[in-house]
């Protein structure tokens, strides 16, 4: 068996994650996330603040809330089985953020804490800015046309 | 010609050894055969490394006080764990003031320094040595994949690494298990490049050294009581299986993994099963060594298992080599 052959064989029985279910999962929890985030929406309107504020303090609310939920360990416990359905929302960022920043304490707050807190989220906030660079040019050319 | 299989004169015997683990291990099948073991993981230090070197330092004290051995009468430390540099080991073996030499054979390492101790033993350079291995969910987690708290899902192939130790003293005198044969294992690289798949990485590793010494020996899967990879998990093991079939060697009556039988995969949700080197060191340690001193099994071949991948190799786009070496281990000479 040749390399090529052994690699093809490998994955071939390689049991699949069940993608199938996962994504019923991701969808449900994901939406579960979501409605909780419109039901805090409609309970800061209930209590008078301006759209402004509560398009502010709802995500702020959902960061809190996964960041607490991963300090205590049980938020990887939930993302197990919810995959992209808490990935995909902000609680996902924040997680990415927390998780390294408690892995790393130990090796002190400006080479473990400062350096790593970004190591997974890193990649998301260059890309995401660049992305929103060159839109920015796009949205400028066809504006002035 | 290179001398393939290393046939000891003096057999040296593996005069004492000790299990240390942590939970999860503890709540495993094996749970009340291992000497000591800490629910919260941490061996009450502060970080994951020196958990892991914590678990070094009182296996080996363990061993040593079993073999009525102090630290002067150990000879030379062979040890190893996953982390960079071999931390875990270098700093818990600190205080023994034995002669330390440090290896690194990722999962096979227990088998690697047993190998060496029992060369260094029956080649008169030493009377005792000391094979200590460990290797520790939590700092291997943080070095290899994500921070601990990160929420990520495992694919059905990914294995857990398992949080534990062994410690093993090689004697030039003793009463058995003597390790009988021994040989090295030659770097296999297959092209496997999912670092959630290393029983298939280092599953052809474990083959070619298996099929190497059968043909050198002239011998079959049979003619052993127990034939026991280190951590293939259920994926290598099943590969194992397969392709050794097609080379026409039955492995399916004696044939087991340690990664494959650490813990309960269903109910602990362990997907294909342990990985590290203190999966196999502290299950030889724990139960197949206790095995072959009650005379339950007398001639059994382990072959420890390691896939030589770093961070770096991973995000470079390289593929995981693997490694395997054979000791064969029997109760009476």
């Amino acid at each position: 068996m040749n390399k090529k052959e052994y690699k093809k064989y490998a994955e071939k029985r390689a049991k699949k994650s069940p993608v199938f279910i996962n994504c019923i999962k991701a969808f449900f929890t994901g939406g579960i996330i979501c409605s909780f985030g419109q039901l805090l929406k409609n309970i800061f309107e209930g209590f008078g603040i301006s759209q402004e504020s509560v398009k502010m303090l709802v995500p702020v609310s959902l960061i809190f809330i996964a960041i607490i939920l991963s300090g205590f360990g049980i938020f990887d416990k939930i993302a197990k089985h919810a995959g992209a359905g808490t990935l995909v929302p902000i609680t996902g960022f924040a997680n990415a953020v927390v998780s390294p920043a408690l892995d790393t304490k130990n090796e002190g707050w400006v080479l473990g804490v400062g350096a790593k807190i970004f190591t997974i989220s890193g990649p998301v906030i260059l890309y995401g800015m660049l992305s929103g660079a060159v839109y920015g040019v796009i949205y400028w050319i066809t504006q002035k046309a | 010609m290179r001398k393939d299989i290393i046939k000891f004169k003096n057999p040296p015997s593996i005069v004492s050894y000790a299990s240390v683990v942590g939970n999860k291990e503890h709540e495993g099948p094996f749970g009340d055969k291992y000497d000591l073991y800490d629910e919260s993981d941490s061996f009450g230090m502060p970080t994951w490394e020196q958990s892991e070197g914590e678990m070094q330092r009182q296996a080996l004290n363990l061993a040593m006080k079993k073999a009525k051995l102090k630290p002067e009468n150990i000879d030379a430390i062979f040890a190893g764990d996953l982390i960079n540099q071999c931390t875990s080991s270098s700093y818990g073996l600190l205080d023994f003031d034995i002669p330390y030499f440090g290896l690194y054979g990722a999962c096979s390492t227990c088998a690697e320094s047993l190998l060496l101790s029992a060369m260094a033993v029956s080649e008169g350079s030493f009377e005792n040595c000391a094979a200590v291995t460990s290797s520790h969910n939590c700092s291997a987690e943080r070095q290899f994949r994500f921070p601990l708290e990160y929420g990520s899902q495992r694919p059905p192939t990914a294995q857990w690494t398992a949080t534990a130790s062994g410690a093993f003293i090689v004697s030039s005198k003793g009463k058995g298990p003597y390790i009988v044969e021994a040989m090295g294992g030659m770097s296999t690289d297959m092209g496997i490049k999912d670092a959630n798949n290393m029983g298939a990485a280092m599953a052809p590793a474990a083959i070619s050294t298996l099929s190497r010494y059968f043909i050198k020996t002239n011998t079959k899967p049979t003619d052993y009581d127990k034939i026991i990879t280190g951590d293939l998990g259920f994926e290598g093991y099943g590969i194992v299986m397969d392709i050794m079939e097609k080379q026409g060697y039955d492995m399916r009556p004696v044939y087991t993994d340690c990664g494959l039988v650490i813990y309960d995969r269903e109910a602990q949700d362990m997907h294909s099963g342990g990985s590290g080197c203190g999966c196999s060191a502290a299950l030889m340690a724990a139960n197949f060594l206790d095995e072959i001193k009650k005379g339950i099994l007398k001639d059994i071949l382990f072959i420890g298992t390691g896939a030589l991948l770093s961070q770096m190799s991973v995000q470079q786009g390289l593929s995981i080599p693997g490694v395997a070496h054979l000791l064969r281990i029997k109760g009476e000479l």
